[in-house]
């Protein structure tokens, strides 16, 4: 019994010390800061109920070759009804108090308190992030001003996900039907990951985004890029690459605005290289990776919705280097 | 029973054994209705899905040991991890413990010579081996249910899971749910009707309440269920929309339908456990419980709060603050209940001289864990948290504490402490006493580190994670006390089965115990006492002059019932002494109905309605054999 709190004891030194990109205990935001902090007090309150526990449990075995106990049992009621409803009552309307002070800065902000709307839908097995109002899409990356509060929108274009990036705030589901708020803010710039967490399916595993936190300048002039359409072809390889993506079936799926491409089925690849993940923060998007990607995605996400190519070997150099030049 | 009875008594003896005796060989072992055959047969059963439910897990932690793992692929995953759910909740933990502990040791506790309806206790098995097999097969054939325990709309609609897999679920659940029902039915009505006389309710053993208060809980919280895998059905097979959004159905209705049937399953599941354990502590605490009409009462409560929490499984869905409150206030509330009975149990243990035997190392190790997850449970209402934590590893955590830690330390717990009764035989002391060590270490190793993978971000129900999260170390000791806790419970297992045949001769009463079953031999005659106990406190073994009293009775021939085939009836709530029954005997019919249930699904799920129909019918006979009056033989 001793172990449970040598354990408590040792497992709180050790999240308190790590460094995960995902973790609840490392807040980045006034939301996720409150949670934390609600945590360790929690913690603290649990490990005080267990160690009383215990005690009475050690007492009880050490006195177990003692003399026989013929008092009544007045005071062991006593004992039934300070522990088991006196001290909860207490401890848990503090606690109650506590939590639904908490519950405000978790929540989405008012219609009208961001300047900045970000919705995104959940779809198996990626994230499309519209920029409302602006006619920005992307796919699978955040970006938002550092310092500023944003409303984040969640909806679903098939089944149940959950947007969730601990270190910014609590999750929030994506539900058929239903379009859910959330506020998300982060106090510093940095780079925050995310993923789903409602399980969706085959790839629920491969479900991840990156919230990026820019300086607000930056990311007005990211903002501002995001919104053109796709850049023409500057060069012949280029150009090809563009044929092979309108000829080869990629446009049956996907959109690149400023093209004929304007299916919904995956990701807008209207910026593809300006993200620095590909098949939502799976794999590096680097050209050879890319092109894996391409030819065989079902070895890295089986049961994804992509098929297969059996592009040869210039006509692929060809599509990386019109989806590399996608800035 | 012992050799040494004078005459009279000795003849009384024989003509219950005759009277009770059931057919032997294969026959017998079809047609039998005797609750403690019935009750030895759950075990087995759910035994066997509980070793099933633990290799899916080895499986899935195999997987989980390191980061890109390629054990199992993400369909083989997913089919083990609902697969593990479905059988643990279903399969194992709640027949284990309503149809192995409480058919055995019911009627035996209460002074019954069987369960009020001994026909409906064989259909209620043999329909839950029926589903529980059905379900398997989906698994076996491949097309294993996949969507989870809990089985979200859309994800388990026909356009996102075509496969027969969500098919078996509902089918099987349905299914599984008839067996259910009927044995909570029966258990109502044989605690409240069949109690020795003098038993008053506040006589009752706390087992017994635990069972009751599981028994309406069924009850109530199934038909959501029920109704809840009907409709998904029907939108399945027939385009029904109960759960369709775009065509005016609510997905979300699956959430609210499954969880106000979960979140009373969870009480449902360690009530009993909890009844297992305040059987334990007053035996070896030698004393009787402190505030005993507390705790029973207690256990009413809990099982009537549980209605009460549902919403706070869905606190991340969007549901407005004022609803989640309320249910968070709700969930805060059932932490007294639940307090009343840790204290209660610790202050008996505290006011007694305890002896630390395998049964109670289990149950220690059990008021620890479960308090562990308690605490954990408690910060789900602490709405923001929950909305933090949930559907990552820290909820896993939080309810392995909760069933691992309520239930299964309970289970071991019982499995020692009546082994005794249902063998005769001792188990090895000093091998239970070590295996009981490594189980508690080797659970702490593979659930704790589960609640800090949560914490550092890694959600539930992936089958595999990148490294350098700061996840790969917990994993890897996850796994480490999985294998751990799989070989402390091979060690059990061999502990149990050595003893049958090597442990020491047990007799009737090896612990001293103060409820009615250590009344009678171990194992108990077919009709459990030679004479009906009366009862005079909630520690009737220990009235010693009432025991002997029933050895006068039996001499003189007092409600011995040896005319016939019967057991005693008591009123409700003051026990007292109504009127004889007569038990129906031995029958084909339970076996065939359930077959015909079996075939019933099977045609559903292939979607052969006439054949279905066909075989409704068939149940209907096998309805009407069960009601054809028996021929007299005594």
């Amino acid at each position: 019994m001793l172990r449970a709190t040598a354990f408590l004891l040792v497992s709180s030194a050790v999240l308190a010390g790590c460094g995960a990109n995902q973790s609840a205990l490392k807040p980045h935001s006034r939301a996720s800061g409150q949670i934390a902090r609600l945590w360790w007090v929690m913690l603290a309150g649990s490990g005080a109920v267990l160690a009383v526990v215990i005690m009475l449990l050690v007492v009880a075995i050490a006195r177990r070759h003692a003399g026989r106990d013929d008092g009544g049992d007045g005071r062991a009621r006593a004992l039934v009804l300070a522990g088991g409803v006196a001290a909860p009552i207490l401890v848990l309307s503090a606690l109650f108090a506590l939590a639904l002070r908490t519950l405000p800065a978790t929540s989405a902000p008012g219609a009208g308190r961001a300047k900045l709307t970000v919705e995104v839908v959940g779809r198996q097995w990626f994230w499309d992030v519209h920029y409302a109002g602006t006619g920005a899409v992307t796919a699978n990356e955040i970006h938002i001003p550092a310092g500023e509060t944003v409303r984040l929108l969640a909806r679903t274009a098939d089944v149940i996900h959950s947007f969730w990036v601990p270190e910014l705030n609590r999750k929030i589901d994506m539900i058929p039907g239903r379009r859910n708020a959330i506020v998300l803010r982060a106090d510093r710039p940095g780079v925050y990951r995310g993923q789903c967490a409602e399980f969706c399916g085959l790839q629920h595993a491969h479900m991840a985004l990156l919230v990026y936190a820019d300086p607000p300048a930056r990311f007005r002039a990211w903002l501002a890029a995001q919104r053109r359409k796709a850049r023409p072809p500057s060069s012949r390889p280029v150009r090809r690459g563009r044929e092979v993506f309108l000829s080869e079936g990629c446009s049956g799926c996907h959109a690149i605005r400023g093209t004929p491409a304007d299916a919904h089925v995956g990701p807008d690849l209207t910026h593809l290289a300006s993200r620095s993940t590909i098949a939502s923060d799976t794999i590096p998007n680097t050209r050879g990776y890319l092109g894996g990607w391409i030819l065989d995605p079902q070895h890295v996400k089986p049961g994804n919705r992509m098929p297969g190519t059996d592009l040869g070997g210039q006509e692929l150099g060809y599509l990386l280097d019109y989806l590399q030049s996608l800035r | 029973m012992a050799i040494d009875l004078p005459i009279p008594a000795l003849r009384r003896v024989r003509r219950l054994d005759a009277i009770w005796a059931e057919t032997p060989g294969i026959v017998g072992f079809f047609t039998t209705v005797n609750h403690k055959r019935i009750g030895r047969r759950y075990f087995v059963t759910a035994f066997a899905f509980f070793v099933a439910g633990g290799v899916e897990a080895l499986l899935m932690r195999t997987q989980l040991a390191s980061a890109e793992n390629h054990v199992l692929g993400p369909k083989a995953f997913d089919q083990a991890f609902t697969m593990h759910g479905v059988t643990m909740i279903f399969l194992f933990v709640t027949p284990m413990l309503s149809g192995a502990f409480g058919n055995y040791l019911v009627p035996l506790q209460i002074g019954s010579r069987d369960m009020a309806f001994p026909r409906m206790n064989a259909l209620s098995y043999w329909t839950y081996l029926a589903s529980g097999l059905f379900i398997y097969s989906g698994f076996f054939l491949g097309d294993g249910p996949s969507a989870g325990w809990f089985n979200y709309v859309p994800l388990s609609a026909k356009t996102y899971s075509p496969d027969l897999g969500i098919d078996f679920y509902n089918l099987g659940l349905i299914f599984l749910a008839v067996s259910s029902t009927v044995g909570a039915t029966n258990f109502i009505v044989t605690i409240f009707k069949l109690r020795a006389p003098g038993m008053s309710l506040n006589r009752m053993p706390l087992f017994c309440w635990a069972i009751l208060a599981t028994s309406f809980s069924l009850v109530f919280a199934l038909p959501a269920l029920t109704a809840a895998n009907v409709m998904l059905e029907l939108d399945r097979k027939l385009g029904f929309q109960f759960f369709e959004r775009s065509r005016g159905g609510d997905s979300l209705l699956w959430q609210h339908l499954f969880w106000i049937f979960g979140h009373p399953d969870v009480y449902i599941i360690f009530i009993p456990a909890i009844g297992i354990v305040s059987s334990i502590i007053p035996t070896f605490a030698r004393r009787p419980m402190v505030a005993h009409n507390w705790l029973a009462i207690s256990t009413v409560l809990t099982a009537f709060i549980g209605f009460g929490v549902w919403v706070h499984h869905m606190f991340a869905t969007g549901l407005p603050q004022i609803t989640m409150v309320f249910y968070a206030a709700a969930s805060l509330v059932i932490v007294v209940p639940s307090g009343i009975q840790v204290f209660g149990w610790c202050a008996t243990l505290v006011k007694g001289r305890p002896e630390l035997k395998t049964p109670l190392l289990f149950t220690l190790g059990f008021i620890v864990t479960f308090v562990v997850g308690g605490l954990s449970g408690v910060m789900f209402a602490a709405i923001p948290f929950d909305q933090q934590v949930t559907d990552t590893y820290f909820v896993v955590a939080h309810f392995h504490y909760v069933l691992f830690g309520g239930a299964v330390f309970p289970i071991f717990a019982g499995i020692h402490y009546w082994y005794p009764k249902v063998t005769g035989r001792m188990y090895g002391e000093r091998l239970g006493q070590a295996s009981f060590w490594l189980f508690f270490a080797g659970f702490n190793l593979t659930f704790f580190p589960m609640h800090v993978m949560g914490l550092l971000g890694m959600p539930r129900r992936v089958y595999t994670y990148p490294a350098g999260m700061g996840w790969d170390a917990y994993n890897l000791i996850a796994t480490i006390g999985a294998f751990l806790l799989a070989g402390s419970i091979l060690l059990v297992v061999a502990n149990l089965f050595g003893s049958a045949f090597v442990g020491r001769v047990a007799g009737p009463d090896p612990w001293g115990g103060e409820t009615l079953e250590w009344a009678t031999t171990s194992p108990p005659p077919e009709f459990n006492f030679p004479v009906v106990p009366t009862v005079r406190s909630v520690s009737p073994v220990w009235d010693r002059p009432d025991r002997e009293e029933d050895e006068h009775r039996l001499q003189r021939g007092e409600l011995v019932l040896d005319a016939g085939h019967e057991t005693p009836a008591t009123t409700v709530l003051d026990g007292e002494l109504d009127e004889v029954l007569e038990m129906p005997g031995e029958s084909w019919s339970p076996l065939l109905l359930a077959l015909s249930l079996s075939l019933v699904f099977t045609m559903l799920l292939t979607s052969h309605y006439i054949v279905a129909a066909i075989a409704v019918g068939l149940g209907g006979l096998a309805l009407a054999s069960w009601h054809l009056k028996e021929p007299q033989d005594a």
